[in-house]
């Protein structure tokens, strides 16, 4: 089964490896009840067809709009959801079609941090045997020692070892968190998925849990994917981010190119969501509000799946889909996927898209926030 | 699993937490349990019917007592004392403090001796009945698919089939006993625990937590039983609570229809249905057994009421505090 496709990776694997790389992975939920006699049910396109690579100590920042599938993605590398076609490949090996029982080796490896402090912890169970857990699944460490150890994690993830008798419902939000970071960090893992590690948290705590992220990421080697839908989160912990859209990355870069050659239209009205500290500055900036919805991920629109909504869209963008490639002359580690890609200082509030309505409708005014 | 036990080593959750030893819980947590009883214990009606409960089941343990006391064993007929002389009932007296029946026999030891027939089978017949029904929709609602599709249709079947009937056709039969009584309530009524439960993991294999532990590469069985079961304790206990009385009250039924225990053995259904035909020259015979049977089954509806109170936190009394 695995080895059925073409693995172009396997000969050169041994040079530089990326821990991580995605190859055209795509995840559909079937909707609506199941007949056996309905053919084509609907479908949503969760991930459809995400390619990308992590290296070994990076952090790869994954934003997009709620519902663009990036949650997905994340449950699709920690083989959460068995994935609908595409491969996974971790530290040289596919694991999108392993057993249950041969990626059990392979979940010591890859952990994942997820966004709801509340609904991630047991209710009923102690904080200790819940970070206790991944010794005990993997049969690792006696019990005695296994308390040990999980108070030695909880000492490092800032909390405070005694209390490893207490249940979830005694801590707040941000120490929550620190469990979930705890039980991740037990069977040292070279990769953990972050879903939304701290949209659930109030700003000041955050800083915190992103600052105890990067000092972890420093003493272990760790190498994260993290997900959000803050941009100034991710760019304050990511070497390079990607920008998912309706289950499909449009942009990829280094994270500082990201925000000074910004290509993709959707990048761009991210980026000017973005609140900017200074008052002044804030109310000069350009705004740029898309309209609309994100459209439904059953029927995903034709062609470049931005263009409904995109203030710079062309006819052609509605034809056919834009790869994933370099423009304009950027390097190959910034990928955008666009027919039109903004140059720099481009004014995209003066972009007409040419789907509008015959009058120019007024941007900036309608519509929703992104 | 009549009422959680009222101690606060009700940890439930018991098995995975066996590492700690208990000096080591220096900085105790409180677990839902123990906070549950706390609200529970606040509950004046609730500990009244536990008050009811753990006194039936002394009277049960210590039914011999009742034979000391009054001198006079279960299936004793006392046909010259205990039956007047046209042959009837003898109303309470000093030496029959509740009467006697038709046979001359003390109403009152029957009724101690009864008690423990009620109460086994109430508790082993809702036992069995919890544990099918705990384990059948826990398998359902955390596989979902063709798995919960065939336990669901086994759920309807149980469901609605005519209980008394099969119940009639078994001990037609086998003849009635003891464990024939509670295997047909433990078979039949588990199919409503099974729903309820079903109902809950459905909800909570969405859950994070379960996500969590299937990223540690957790198994099926440990998942259900480590990470799901707590959860779902809390229903099945108030359930359970509640369906001891029903389970109390099915057995009695069927003694009175001649489907439960054979005679002369004393059982609270038994007792009401040989009192019919002298409801009108003895009602002791008939409001003694009935008496101690809707007291029973108060207690334990009242106590379910409290159980539930407690472990529900949108409970009015709970907002007053």
């Amino acid at each position: 089964m695995t080895t059925t496709s073409p693995a172009p990776a396997a000969p050169r694997a041994a040079q530089e490896e990326p821990l991580l790389r995605l190859t055209d992975v795509r995840k559909y939920f079937p909707v609506g009840s199941s007949r056996l006699w309905e053919r084509d049910r609907a479908v949503v396109h969760a991930v459809d067809g995400v390619s990308l690579t992590v290296a070994r100590g990076e952090t790869l920042g994954l934003v997009g709009e709620t519902g663009c599938g990036k949650s997905t993605l994340a449950r699709c590398i920690a083989r959460l959801y068995d994935l609908t076609s595409g491969e996974v490949w971790f530290d040289g090996q596919d694991i999108s079609r392993l057993s249950r029982r041969r990626m059990r080796p392979v979940r010591r490896d890859v952990q994942m941090i997820f966004q709801d402090p509340y609904g991630s912890l047991n209710p009923h169970r102690r904080v200790g045997s819940i970070i206790g857990d991944p010794f005990a699944i993997h049969g690792i460490e006696s019990r005695r020692s296994r308390r040990q150890a999980a108070q030695e994690l909880m000492e490092r993830v800032g909390l405070n070892p005694e209390h490893y008798n207490r249940f979830p419902a005694e801590f707040s939000g941000g120490q929550r968190q620190r469990i979930g970071l705890a039980r991740a960090l037990a069977l040292r893992p070279k990769l953990i998925v972050c879903d939304e590690p701290v949209s659930a948290l109030d700003v000041s705590i955050q800083a915190q849990i992103i600052n105890l992220l990067a000092d972890l990421q420093q003493e272990f080697g760790l190498t994260y994917v993290f997900i959000s839908h803050d941009l100034s989160v991710v760019r304050h912990v990511s070497d390079r981010i990607a920008v998912m859209y309706l289950g499909k990355i449009v942009e990829l870069a280094p994270t500082d190119e990201l925000f000074e050659l910004t290509r993709h239209p959707y990048t761009r009205s991210l980026l000017s969501a973005l609140p900017a500290p200074d008052p002044d500055t804030a109310d000069s900036r350009e705004r740029i509000v898309l309209a609309g919805d994100v459209p439904n991920p059953t029927r995903p629109p034709s062609g470049c799946r931005f263009h409904p909504r995109c203030p710079k869209a062309h006819l052609d963008c509605a034809a056919s889909e834009p790869p994933l490639l370099p423009v304009l002359g950027d390097g190959a580690e910034h990928p955008t996927a666009c027919f039109y890609p903004l140059e720099p200082g481009e004014d995209l509030s003066l972009a007409v898209s040419e789907f509008a309505p015959a009058a120019e409708r007024p941007r900036g005014g309608t519509g929703d926030t992104p | 699993m009549t009422a959680p036990q009222p101690s606060p080593t009700v940890h439930v959750v018991g098995a995975s937490d066996a590492e700690e030893s208990p000096d080591e819980r220096r900085i105790q947590g409180r677990s839902p349990w123990v906070l549950a009883w706390g609200r529970l214990r606040r509950d004046r009606i609730a500990m009244i019917s536990l008050g009811v409960i753990v006194l039936i089941v002394l009277i049960a343990i210590f039914a011999p007592v009742f034979t000391l006391l009054t001198g006079h064993g279960p299936n004793d007929q006392y046909r010259l004392t205990g039956l007047s002389p046209q042959g009837l009932p003898v109303a309470p007296n000093h030496e029959f403090w509740l009467g006697t029946d038709d046979l001359g026999r003390d109403i009152l030891v029957r009724i101690a001796y009864g008690a423990r027939i009620s109460l086994l089978v109430g508790i082993v017949a809702t036992v069995i009945t919890v544990a099918i029904g705990v384990v059948v929709g826990i398998a359902a609602g955390y596989f979902g698919g063709v798995v919960d599709t065939l336990l669901a249709r086994l759920v309807d079947v149980v469901l609605s089939v005519p209980f008394l009937l099969v119940a009639i056709a078994l001990v037609s039969i086998t003849g009635p006993s003891l464990t024939v009584v509670i295997l047909v309530i433990g078979l039949f009524s588990w199919a409503s625990v099974a729903r309820i439960v079903r109902g809950q993991v459905l909800s909570l294999r969405e859950r994070e937590f379960v996500e969590a532990a299937r990223s540690l590469g957790a198994s099926d069985t440990r998942i259900m039983f480590v990470d799901v079961l707590p959860n779902v304790l809390a229903p099945v206990i108030v359930y359970t609570s509640l369906l001891v009385p029903v389970v109390i009250l099915t057995e009695a039924t069927l003694s009175f229809l001649s489907l439960g225990l054979p005679p002369p053995t004393a059982d609270w259904g038994g007792m009401i249905s040989e009192a019919v035909p002298y409801y009108q020259t003895s009602w002791w015979f008939v409001i003694f057994p009935g008496a101690a049977l809707l007291i029973t089954t108060l207690a334990f509806n009242l106590f379910g009421d409290g159980v539930r109170d407690a472990f529900d936190p949108r409970s009015e009394r709970l907002l007053q505090q």
